[in-house]
């Protein structure tokens, strides 16, 4: 970037007359998706610090640290992450196959990864029930609203996901391969890339006010 | 792999056939910009109503039955979010950049056709959202357009019911239009250059938007965010903004939220806004300086870092909005250094227009006027923000009218002047007729001039201590009645300057239709748009071949060539010579 900004513009160096100056190797898919992941990477640290700084308000009981809290032991959001990890993998199978030309599996890969993605959804909305049944609504603490928050916000993200991939399920058969390898190979990115996500997520929401307040303070709130 | 220019690519063709794909659900980045335009300039006539609603009650209170304070502040708020958002961002972005940065990088259309329709047919979601909030029960939102919790939804405030729902849902919508739109544009401008088009060929324009869209992409999340957390406090119930408060006699269920948590998320995304919209403004006026001074930009290189830095440090200074709302000393001694730095390379950028027009070959066309305009607004407005920026001047001054005045002149009406130049500049690529000078330079002289009456006096109400956002007055002890009769005169040029904006849609329409044809290149600019085959560009922009770039965009005057401009698909064998002459491109500056 120093080196483009250093640059002579008025003079014709013969090295910028050569090329567009651009990378065309990467495709205009990639760099869109980069910047995409760019702006939902500052979502959710906004989303996060915002976190942080509620935390160390004497109102805010987190939801594990205690034998009687829901997120002391975790079970069932470990089971979620499993079946998140497991669509990942099946994007990843997808966009592998779609390299080495084999459609079929392709396709069912694709299918598999919405199946899980889906899965993981209803998953959620489950452990959603669950804290509700034993009184953790929405508005009942700052914790809890940010549970169901990072929670809602994170599955609208893969649900734009799914639809991504009804697409690219629906039309595989009718891209070229180059491009069937980009979409898969771009859509297993972004899988990769909230699966990451959550388990972030999943960390700092299940983590004890002793770690609240260590981040916060050096965060410096 | 060799290289393909995106424009080359089959898959991207899409030409329409009918007239609905081609003027309403059309692909076209010419079309979408103009639906931009038109949308922006309409919704912004709106707000420039509601702005003359606001001071006729503060010229001449007392006098308008169907203007109570609940209305006046439902006044403020409307003008003010929809000015800054829905005017000045859609206009500058959605429609200059939507229609500039194919042409000006040499390509056929941007990267995601579809998207970028869709991003436009988003924000007119997002805009009649808005607007309904004006019919539903309680009216608009009523809370400022900062929109500060807890007031912006408890009873008290206008529309705390229905239309801060509705214009926090609108915001939402606006900024997924604006993410899916701002996508297209860095990834055009990155991707889809024509040959010979490095970065540091591009015209500053396209510098100011490319910039000033990263900035966007990553600053409109904050606002989201916000406005995500305030729709969960006042539908759901949550306490994240809202502290245990007691309303109306009554406590509330709220808990322990922190009010300043939103003050400092709205201003991590409004104070990037407001270089959202300047930036853009920057390189479209450093164009028309340079195109209608007959000379090169003066420190491009510098501009470009400019613009830069000025982005990267724009994330770096929101808190001196807050000065106010109570804050540790050492914080509001960063922010105050960090404002006062990001001044150094504004001031740059203004030395850099007025070394441009220095021994230049001025033309005073309208473009021009409105250009040179700018310059003076601009500085104005910079230097009150010098005297914000100040935690200790900016303490008394804080909520009065002189920051009214600043931020008017700073950010309203100095790029409000830089998009009538952009207009009157390219309205004959756009049309491919010739607006009315005349009629252009009395809309200049009656703008400028009125809005220094219009701001000018505002600083003299600051100074007294005259509050922003009071319906009236009343008998304020510190105030001297010499203030209302200020007052009035500042209503009297409002509407004046707000019916002079008639001159300028009566000339645009007009010349539509009996304007003179402008032909190719009317002020023989150098950059790629002028270079068109037909003008206005015909759908995919180029003829058979894209335009090859050989120089930079500011080859003007340049010794020994026979004209006094270059464009810059000309390479250096084909410039016509001055007889006996050989071209002296510069060497170094």
């Amino acid at each position: 970037m120093f080196a483009t900004l250093r640059e002579k513009s008025w003079l014709n160096s013969p090295s910028a007359t050569a090329s567009g100056g651009f990378n065309s190797e990467i495709s205009r898919k990639t760099v869109a998706l980069r910047f995409f992941l760019a702006v939902i990477s500052v979502l959710f640290s906004l989303f996060i610090v915002t976190f942080l700084a509620r935390s160390q308000f004497p109102d805010f009981q987190a939801l594990a640290g205690q034998a009687w809290q829901p997120f002391t032991n975790p079970q069932q959001l470990w089971v979620n992450t499993g079946i998140l990890l497991a669509a990942s993998v099946a994007i990843q199978f997808a966009s592998s196959s779609a390299k080495n030309n084999r459609l079929l599996a392709a396709n069912i890969a694709i299918a598999l990864c919405g199946l899980f993605t889906l899965a993981f959804i209803g998953a959620q909305i489950l452990v959603w029930q669950h804290l509700i049944d034993l009184g953790y609504f929405v508005a009942s603490n700052p914790a809890n609203s940010y549970f169901y928050l990072f929670t809602a916000i994170h599955g609208l993200h893969l649900v734009g996901g799914i639809f991504v991939l009804l697409r690219l399920g629906l039309r595989s058969t009718a891209q070229t391969q180059n491009s069937l390898i980009i979409s898969t190979s771009l859509c297993a990115n972004y899988w990769h890339y909230l699966l990451l996500v959550w388990v972030l997520l999943f960390a700092l929401l299940t983590s004890t006010p002793d770690t609240y307040k260590t981040l916060a303070a050096l965060c410096g709130f | 792999m060799e290289h393909v220019a995106i424009a080359d690519q089959v898959e991207e063709l899409h030409n329409p056939s009918s007239f609905i794909s081609k003027y309403v659900w059309s692909q076209d980045h010419k079309v979408i910009a103009i639906q931009y335009g038109i949308t922006a300039i309409l919704v912004g006539l709106v707000a420039l109503v509601l702005s003359g609603l606001m001071r006729l009650q503060l010229g001449f209170p007392e006098s308008f039955d169907f203007i109570d304070p609940s209305s006046y502040l439902q006044f403020v708020t409307m003008h003010g979010m929809i000015m800054v958002i829905y005017l000045l961002t859609a206009l500058l972005l959605g429609g200059f950049g939507n229609y500039l940065i194919p042409l000006m990088i040499g390509a056929r259309d941007m990267v995601f056709p579809y998207l970028n329709m869709l991003s436009y047919w988003t924000y007119l979601l997002a805009v009649i959202v808005l607007l309904a909030s004006f019919f539903v029960p309680g009216g608009p939102t009523g809370a400022g357009w900062t929109l500060y919790p807890p007031q912006a939804i408890l009873d008290g405030t206008p529309g705390y019911d229905m239309g801060i729902v509705l214009m926090l849902l609108s915001l939402a919508i606006f900024i997924v239009a604006f993410t899916m739109g701002g996508l297209n544009y860095v990834t055009t401008i990155l991707q889809a250059r024509t040959k010979g088009m490095t970065l540091m060929r591009m015209p500053l324009s396209i510098w100011g938007i490319f910039v000033a869209t990263i900035l966007g992409l990553l600053a409109f999340p904050a606002l989201l965010v916000s406005a995500i957390m305030m729709l969960f406090d006042k539908l759901l119930g949550t306490s994240f903004f809202m502290p245990a408060i007691v309303s109306m006699g009554e406590q509330l269920d709220y808990t322990g939220g922190s009010p300043i948590l939103f003050q400092h998320l709205f201003w991590f995304f409004g104070h990037p806004e407001v270089y959202i919209v300047a930036l853009p403004a920057f390189g479209m006026v450093s164009d028309v300086l340079a195109v209608h001074a007959r000379k090169n930009i003066f420190g491009y290189r510098m501009m470009v870092w400019a613009i830069v830095a000025i982005g990267a440090m724009s994330f770096v200074v929101w808190a001196h909005h807050m000065y106010v709302s109570g804050m540790h000393p050492a914080f509001g001694f960063f922010f105050a250094t960090t404002t006062l730095i990001i001044a150094v390379p504004t001031a740059i950028k203004v030395y850099n227009w007025v070394l441009t027009l220095w021994r230049g070959n001025i033309h005073l066309t309208t473009p021009m006027l409105f250009a040179i305009g700018f310059i003076f607004t601009f500085t104005h407005g910079g230097l009150t923000g010098l005297f914000l920026g100040n935690v200790v001047i900016d303490l008394p001054l804080s909520d009065t009218y002189f920051v009214v005045a600043h931020f008017h002149m700073v950010m309203g009406v100095s790029p409000i002047l830089v998009l009538f130049a952009a207009l009157y500049h390219w309205y004959p690529l756009i049309t491919g007729k010739m607006f009315n000078a005349t009629l252009g330079k009395l809309h200049f002289w009656c703008t400028f001039l009125g809005t220094y009456a219009i701001y000018l006096p505002m600083h003299y109400l600051g100074f007294l201590g005259v509050p922003r956002r009071y319906y009236a007055m009343g008998t304020t002890d510190f105030i001297p009645e010499s203030a209302q009769t200020l007052n009035a005169s500042i209503t009297v040029a409002a509407i004046l300057v707000g019916l002079a904006q008639l001159i300028f849609i009566a000339n645009v329409i007009w010349s539509i239709f009996k304007g003179e044809k402008s032909g190719p290149n009317p002020w023989h600019a150098t950059s790629l748009e002028w270079q068109a085959e037909q003008i206005p560009p015909a759908h995919g922009n180029w003829g058979e071949k894209l335009p090859e770039v050989h120089r930079w965009a500011y080859d003007f005057s340049v010794p020994g060539a026979r004209d006094d401009y270059i464009p810059q698909n000309m390479s250096n064998d084909d410039v016509p010579l001055e007889p006996g002459q050989t071209l002296q491109i510069r060497e170094e500056h």
